[in-house]
């Protein structure tokens, strides 16, 4: 296993402090429980998704850089973990540009110097997602040796959503052979759960998008997005929906209970964070990984299958 | 083409029940063209004829996503359409084929619902105040 990620620098972002709270409790858990070090970010701020990044790219990127300088240059990590999806895809976004875009490096540069801490170099720190960091520091072996309470009987649909794997061309690392995660059919969280005993279930709506962007000024297009995602996962045999998403999660628990209110339309599918299922597997009760923190509430499954 | 709402309207028929078959994938893979010719044709160009990996379907995105890197959110869509309508036509089993197409017509909907979506973020539809028609006019 990869020594280097079973300590790194930890960076939640926004979403885990409020609507994600439970993705941050159940991945610190989970941490914890693997034996794996999480060193919070010092004075971390906002990576720019998606207000930031639709005004002004570049600033988006210089936000993201504070995050990656701060990591690199005041704490010594090579390494920052982010677990949820828009924090990831910014991190690599701006990796990318400072390394290709001379103009993000000038701005990066300019306002760095202006908040008085280092300019992040491109290649100073590897920004890895939550996945990458269960799959690489323990492995699928490894999750099976530690498993107490085993997912076997329960059917999965993982759900990765849009940004976790696109555009391809700021995930260098990924579509690199059979060991690396692959943009076109993502597996990581596929491969974490069955090695903790679950059953995952062939899911095509994996990567489609579940309407996040338009939830404000569109709901009506989320919901129906989102309820076609739901309505798959159940025709594909699936008890629950993991997700590694704190923006996705929410939509599909949010968009659930709109799609019935609005359009009258009942799903029974439960939607919980790979982290959440992973504790549970590792013998976490359900409190331990927030589950009372959901808006759906699961526990019902949970018990039928043993889990709680 | 056929309509955008009277597309919809066919995928609801579709996605309510009923029995599916080679046929439903054939016409799925054709409602996705039309799809996608919507969206190309909103942003003034000509729907291409030509084949990508066997498909129009998979040539069509590639053209729509050409200047637009966010319209490659559907690119995994459209892949799993053609994927769906492979399996469908290679079944022999009516009844496992009936299964696979009922899937097909959810990843068709999707399809829709974010192209249909997409075209009226960027105005590009006949769709309330942000419709095409009303903003032109008013140009």
């Amino acid at each position: 296993m990869d020594q280097k990620y079973r300590r790194v620098a930890y960076y939640p972002g926004c979403a885990l402090e409020g609507s994600g709270h439970a993705y941050n409790r159940s991945t610190k858990a989970v941490g914890k429980a693997l034996g794996l070090d999480l060193v919070e970010v010092k004075n971390w701020n906002c990576c720019g998704a998606m207000e930031v990044k639709n005004i002004d790219p570049k600033l988006q990127t210089y936000l993201s850089s504070r995050v990656m300088s701060i990591a690199a240059n005041d704490m010594g990590f090579d390494t920052v973990m982010a677990p949820c999806n828009g924090c990831y895809h910014n991190l690599k976004k701006a990796e990318h540009d400072l390394g290709q875009d001379p103009e993000s490096r000038a701005v990066a540069e300019r306002l760095s110097s202006k908040a008085g801490h280092k300019t992040y170099e491109a290649g100073q720190i590897e920004t890895i997602h939550a996945l990458d960091w269960i799959k690489d520091a323990i492995g699928e072996d490894g999750i099976r040796t530690r498993v107490k309470n085993s997912l076997a009987g329960l059917k999965i649909a993982n759900y990765y959503g849009c940004m976790y794997t696109r555009p391809r061309h700021i995930f260098p690392e990924k579509d690199q052979g059979a060991d690396s995660e692959s943009t076109s059919d993502p597996h990581f969280m596929d491969d974490i759960l069955a090695a903790a005993g679950a059953e995952i279930v062939s899911f095509p709506l994996k990567t489609a998008c579940c309407g996040g962007a338009h939830t404000l000024s569109d709901s009506d297009t989320s919901t129906k997005l989102v309820l076609n995602i739901l309505k798959a996962a159940e025709l594909a045999g699936a008890d629950v929906i993991a997700t590694e998403c704190p923006t996705c999660h929410s939509g599909l628990e949010m968009h659930q209970i709109r799609a019935e209110k609005v359009f009258g339309e009942r799903t029974g599918v439960k939607i919980l964070y790979f982290t959440q299922l992973l504790g549970l597997a590792l013998g976490l009760t359900p409190r331990k990984v927030g589950v009372q923190e959901n808006i759906s509430d699961p526990m019902e499954l949970l018990k039928e299958k043993a889990l709680a | 083409m056929t309509p955008l709402d009277e597309i919809e309207y066919r995928l609801e028929q579709l996605s309510s029940g009923g029995h599916h078959d080679k046929q439903t994938a054939a016409e799925l893979l054709c409602l996705g063209e039309e799809v996608l010719g919507h969206w190309i044709v909103a942003r003034g160009e000509t729907p291409t004829r030509d084949r990508r990996e066997g498909f129009r379907l998979l040539a069509l995105h590639r053209q729509g996503a050409k200047g637009t890197p966010s319209f490659n959110a559907c690119r995994e869509t459209c892949r799993e359409l053609v994927y769906r309508y492979n399996l469908v036509m290679n079944e022999p089993d009516p009844a496992k084929a009936a299964v696979t197409a009922a899937m097909a017509v959810l990843v068709a909907k999707h399809l829709f619902l974010f192209v249909s979506g997409k075209m009226e973020v960027e105005g590009l539809g006949e769709f309330c105040c942000s419709s095409r028609a009303l903003r032109q006019a008013s140009q």
